[in-house]
């Protein structure tokens, strides 16, 4: 979404056929993430205080760089966000990711990542936007199917 | 019960609908007044769309201190793709392949 303008607060929801336990593995356990959070392993203890670090999957190379701020399972986890990926962000300050994760009726959970503080993070806010989407879409089709989606896994 | 498509499907199908898509794809996290500001039309009828995106999904609501911001949240448009779009367009491209290797093989 390069046309867009940057979003200082941007705020992402789906909905999912699971329970919210099972959400909460799908945003906390690397086995998950790394396929459909552009293969990337999470490492955290997910204890306020502890780094929240992103991983890429073949190697030890360190993609985001994060502290956990709070962590409620299964219902909500916040935690800063540094993208080390490009020179460009990983000049920028620190913003913020919150995960609410609230379950609606009929077995559906709905899971609503906001991405904010990113005043001071322009490039950081165009590189997040159009990424968020594809990871929660992601996520919805492997928590619902058990399988990653076809062109995901790069 | 509609499933998520087709609220989704039935959200998109309306001009002024997509038209408060547009204004929220150009700055998001408005408030009632600022989008009702733009278009032709009461309060009540904006508020109206505005639901019906929120229940599609489309729009996201935040509480700011007193006010209440909308928030375009692009993922069922991405979930619409995958399912909808990405799929056909895969056969139109092994289609287009098939009948270059033809015209190739018979060159």
């Amino acid at each position: 979404m390069t046309t867009m303008t940057e979003q200082a607060t941007q705020v992402y929801a789906v909905f999912i056929r699971a329970t919210p336990e099972q959400v909460w593995d799908g945003i906390t356990k690397p086995e998950f993430t790394m396929k459909y959070f552009h293969g990337t392993r999470i490492e955290s203890t997910f204890e306020p205080g502890t780094p929240y670090l992103s991983l890429a999957a073949d190697g030890d190379q360190q993609l985001v760089d994060g502290e956990v701020l709070e962590s409620d399972p299964p219902r909500t986890l916040k935690h800063t966000w540094r993208a080390l990926y490009d020179p460009e962000t990983a000049a920028e300050p620190f913003s913020q990711v919150t995960w609410e994760i609230e379950p609606q009726e009929g077995g559906v959970t709905k899971l609503t990542v906001t991405h904010d503080r990113l005043e001071a993070a322009p490039k950081t806010a165009e590189s997040v936007a159009g990424g968020w989407e594809y990871v929660l879409s992601g996520l919805k089709t492997l928590l619902e199917t058990g399988k990653p989606l076809s062109n995901q896994g790069m | 019960m509609p499933s998520d498509d087709d609220l989704v499907f039935r959200a998109l199908a309306d001009p002024t609908r997509r038209h408060l898509l547009d204004r929220l794809y150009e700055r998001d996290g408005r408030t009632l007044t600022e989008l009702e500001s733009e278009l032709e039309m009461s309060r009540f009828g904006v508020m109206k769309h505005l639901r019906l995106l929120e229940e599609a999904g489309l729009v996201v609501t935040r509480r700011e201190g007193r006010q209440k911001l909308h928030y375009l949240n692009p993922v069922p448009i991405r979930l619409i793709h995958d399912r909808w779009i990405d799929k056909y367009r895969e056969r139109q491209v092994s289609t287009l392949a098939d009948f270059k290797s033809e015209l190739e093989d018979t060159a």
